[in-house]
């Protein structure tokens, strides 16, 4: 099999399910138990500085 | 003083260099951009010598508050005066090539007919208009949230001054006729080597801020200006690989040659509306729309969701501007499939920033900002609907080359990039220049009123017109020839066309509004006006009754 073949093959198979499983990795790290404080944390870290540094 | 022996003789190099180059190119074009290049290193040559600041008197007229500020903000400021300046030459020269469409006269050869001036449109509006106000607003927001000064001020200033040579370059270069040819991506390869410089150096001030941060997350918003910047580096490297006919002239060769270079051109092509305009934008939106609302974002792991589908979806979706050509059919169906695909993580991000406004509904009344949000974000829906629309082959076999693809771009670029992005500027000014308020809250309506009716004159003519083009191109008669030559298509479109330059027109009028509103702030003054939202009160009917009328007797 040619090169191209070889990383189109590839690319549907091993490459692609590594992709998908990244994909959900990341964006499920955020539900992970325990990590509900973290994220309200975040979301409210821009209040913190209300005198927009002047 | 040596330092300054040391900095004279780079630039006196640079001079040499560039008169040198323009004693010995054939190539006119070539010699204006080397002209341009040697005026700047006189320029530094004599601010360096006479000891003559024209950094401080330029900030004396635009009224800059001297000494230093907590945060870095000089930079920034000089960011939200530059987005002003070329927005308004971007929109003005818009204007005159929606002109130049409707009425052929307006053509003046050969510097300034539509095919030299449409991308002057282009590359004004998207890079040096929205790449200001990406610039801008990302050294305000990396360093807000990380609670830091920028990593490195004196690269933070060279990467705004050399954008703005980038952009001078480029403009000028679209005049003299000196273009790859390739869509938003036409300057030549010695203004792409400059600009991959400044870009490498834009990255390297902001990892840097990001290292040097005093919080321990890194705000979602940062999540995404740092994917545009480190996507963008990556597209304009690859796309613009080249080889140069000579060290000497401004005309070079694609790497890339047939349906290849076609491929690698509309991946770029693409990405740069996905990570350029959509990415970027959408940091603005992150930060400045849970800011002026006064509430936090309403889903903070949604907007993670979207960042990685954004990432992981978008990359994909370029071959569906080539819908019918020589790319292979899989690849087209790959691209229309991520395509429509990218509809979901899109309106995801859409409700998200939407409803970060739940329970404060009433602010769209009261606050002018957040109705331009508002606007900006219903946009930004629109328009990732119809894209993914378009991106499927039969609807494509209707829409493409003809002038749905210009509305479906301009409600895109005015509705979103340019609404959330004259939202920030009014956010910003006050703030940067350390005023209570702007100028005038109902100068934002007018331009607010303006700037939507001029898009949705844009978009209806344009829909009207693409679809009116797209029948009379396929249409066939009994004995199997096409009904319509292509300049009967033309002469049904004028209308739209003039249709269309109205809705330019008075989004540019709303754009010249927000100008005097923000030089008026600057300068310090504040116009007497009655205050946005106030409910009708009548002093003279609020009293009790004090003789009751006398009651009538029935018949």
């Amino acid at each position: 099999m040619s090169v191209y073949e070889n990383l189109r093959h590839f690319a549907d198979s091993y490459g692609l399910a590594v992709i998908v499983a990244l994909y959900l990795t990341l964006c499920l790290w955020h539900f992970r138990p325990g990590a509900s404080p973290h994220v309200d944390a975040a979301k409210n870290s821009i209040f913190k500085d209300q005198t927009d540094g002047e | 003083m040596e330092a300054v022996v040391k900095r004279l003789g780079v630039w006196a190099l640079v001079l040499l260099a560039a008169i040198a180059a323009i004693a010995l190119t054939p190539d006119s074009g070539f010699a204006v951009h080397m002209g341009i290049v040697a005026l700047v290193a006189v320029i530094l040559i004599v601010a360096t010598v006479t000891r003559y600041d024209p950094m401080a008197r330029a900030q004396g007229i635009f009224k800059m508050p001297p000494g230093p500020s907590r945060y870095d903000d000089d930079v920034i400021r000089w960011g939200v005066i530059a987005t002003m300046f070329w927005g308004l030459a971007g929109l003005l020269v818009g204007v005159v090539i929606a002109g130049q469409l409707a009425f052929p006269w307006l053509n003046l050869e050969p510097y300034l007919n539509f095919g030299r001036l449409r991308p002057l449109h282009t590359s004004a509006v998207i890079f040096a208009f929205g790449g200001n106000a990406l610039i801008a607003t990302s050294f305000y927001v990396v360093q807000r949230t990380c609670r830091t000064t920028l990593a490195f001020p004196q690269m933070a200033r060279f990467v705004f001054w050399g954008y703005q040579l980038f952009i001078v370059l480029a403009a000028t270069g679209y005049l003299l006729g000196i273009t790859q040819s390739k869509e938003y991506a036409e300057p030549e390869w010695y203004v792409d080597l400059w600009l991959t410089v400044v870009w490498l150096c834009y990255l390297a001030v902001f990892v840097g801020t990001l290292v040097r941060r005093h919080e321990p997350h890194i705000y979602v918003a940062n999540w995404f200006y740092l994917a545009f910047i480190v996507t963008i580096a990556m597209l304009h490297v690859v796309n613009n690989l080249a080889i140069p006919v000579s060290f000497l002239g401004s005309k070079s060769y694609s790497a890339f040659a047939g349906v290849q270079d076609a491929l690698t051109q509309w991946w770029y092509g693409h990405n740069a509306v996905g990570f350029f305009l959509t990415a970027g934008f959408l940091a603005m939106m992150y930060y400045f729309v849970p800011k002026q609302a006064g509430r936090p974002v309403y889903s903070y792991r949604l907007s993670i969701i979207h960042f990685w589908s954004l990432i992981f979806l978008y990359i994909w979706a370029g071959p569906h501007h080539l819908h019918y050509t020589a790319l292979p059919d899989w690849a087209q169906t790959l691209g229309m499939v991520f395509s429509v695909m990218l509809w979901m993580p899109s309106w995801g991000g859409m409700i998200n920033g939407l409803m970060t406004l739940n329970g404060a509904w009433d602010k769209v009344r009261t606050d002018p900002i957040i109705r331009m949000m508002v606007m900006a974000l219903a946009f930004y829906g629109m328009s990732t609907f119809e894209g993914p629309m378009l991106s499927i082959k039969a609807v494509n076999s209707l829409s493409h080359y003809t002038d749905w693809t210009i509305g479906h771009v301009h409600s895109g670029a005015l509705g979103w990039n340019g609404m959330i992005t004259f939202a920030c500027v009014y956010y910003l000014v006050p703030r940067l220049w350390q005023k209570d308020r702007l100028y005038s809250l109902r100068m934002i309506n007018w331009h607010f009123w303006l700037a939507t009716l001029g898009i949705v004159f844009y978009a209806s003519s344009m829909w009207v017109a693409g679809i009116t083009q797209g029948l009379m191109w396929r249409e066939y008669g009994a004995d199997g020839y096409l009904v319509n030559s292509f300049v009967d298509t033309v002469a049904a479109l004028h209308p739209m066309y003039v249709l269309r330059m109205v809705g330019g027109l008075m989004y540019l009028s709303g754009a010249i509004i927000m100008a005097y509103n923000i030089w008026m702030t600057i300068a310090g003054h504040l116009r007497v006006e009655a205050p946005m939202g106030d409910t009708a009160h009548d002093a003279a009917a609020d009293r009790p009754i004090v003789s009751p009328p006398h009651a009538q007797p029935a018949e």
